[in-house]
């Protein structure tokens, strides 16, 4: 009998993967604001790489594209609700 | 002299009528021309509202071009941004092969067909 507790929510178990090595993306489009708006929270910060998988490579990439993108307003610096 | 692939993207404002639109692209477009850059393509996104205004300003006009070009001549047509008045915002960058791929692959509308992997 073990003494560790089964946790309580079973989706926390599963194991985080990198989205661009799982499905071969190579170049993050800084023009596409829409894609990025997955990788940025509620006040359009760029989410951090222990809440999405990401590897290192591609949270570089990441963030690169969504700068430009904020750049060019495509997307906001700041805002309150985006999604 | 080395060819390198760049990708320019800049925003005029919305203040301009048509025909002055046009010129100023057309400046642009032949600025690139005379410095020996191979346009590879461009795209005119048009009137579009900005996520934040810039100079007071809610929309902007924007205007791409991916070309071959000089990486000497880079700064020049930089300059030449931060001289116009018509030009709001403005950004220059060098494509690595994967950009080169993806634009090509976009062009051909091979980009984001499955709804669940878009890729961008």
């Amino acid at each position: 009998m073990t003494l560790v507790n089964e946790p309580v929510d079973k989706n926390s178990n599963r194991k985080k993967y990198c989205r661009f090595k799982k499905s071969g993306i190579q170049y993050i489009d800084y023009k596409n604001p829409d894609y990025l708006l997955k990788l940025v929270n509620e006040q359009g910060r760029i989410l951090p790489r222990r809440i999405t998988g990401t590897s290192l490579k591609f949270q570089r990439k990441v963030a690169q594209a969504v700068k430009r993108c904020r750049h060019l307003a495509l997307m906001p610096y700041v805002a309150d609700g985006l999604k | 002299m080395e060819l390198k692939n760049y990708e320019t993207v800049f925003i005029l404002t919305p203040v301009l009528s048509e025909q002055q639109t046009k010129d100023a692209v057309e400046k642009f477009k032949q600025l690139l021309v005379d410095s020996g850059a191979k346009i590879v393509h461009e795209d005119a996104w048009g009137l579009r509202k900005l996520a934040y205004p810039i100079q007071n300003k809610h929309t902007g006009f924007y205007q791409i071009f991916e070309f071959l070009g000089d990486p000497q001549f880079i700064a020049k047509l930089e300059l030449e941004y931060k001289r116009d008045e018509r030009v709001i915002r403005f950004l220059t960058t060098a494509l690595d092969k994967h950009a080169v791929l993806y634009n090509e692959k976009k062009r051909k509308g091979l980009v984001g067909r499955k709804p669940e992997k878009i890729e961008a």
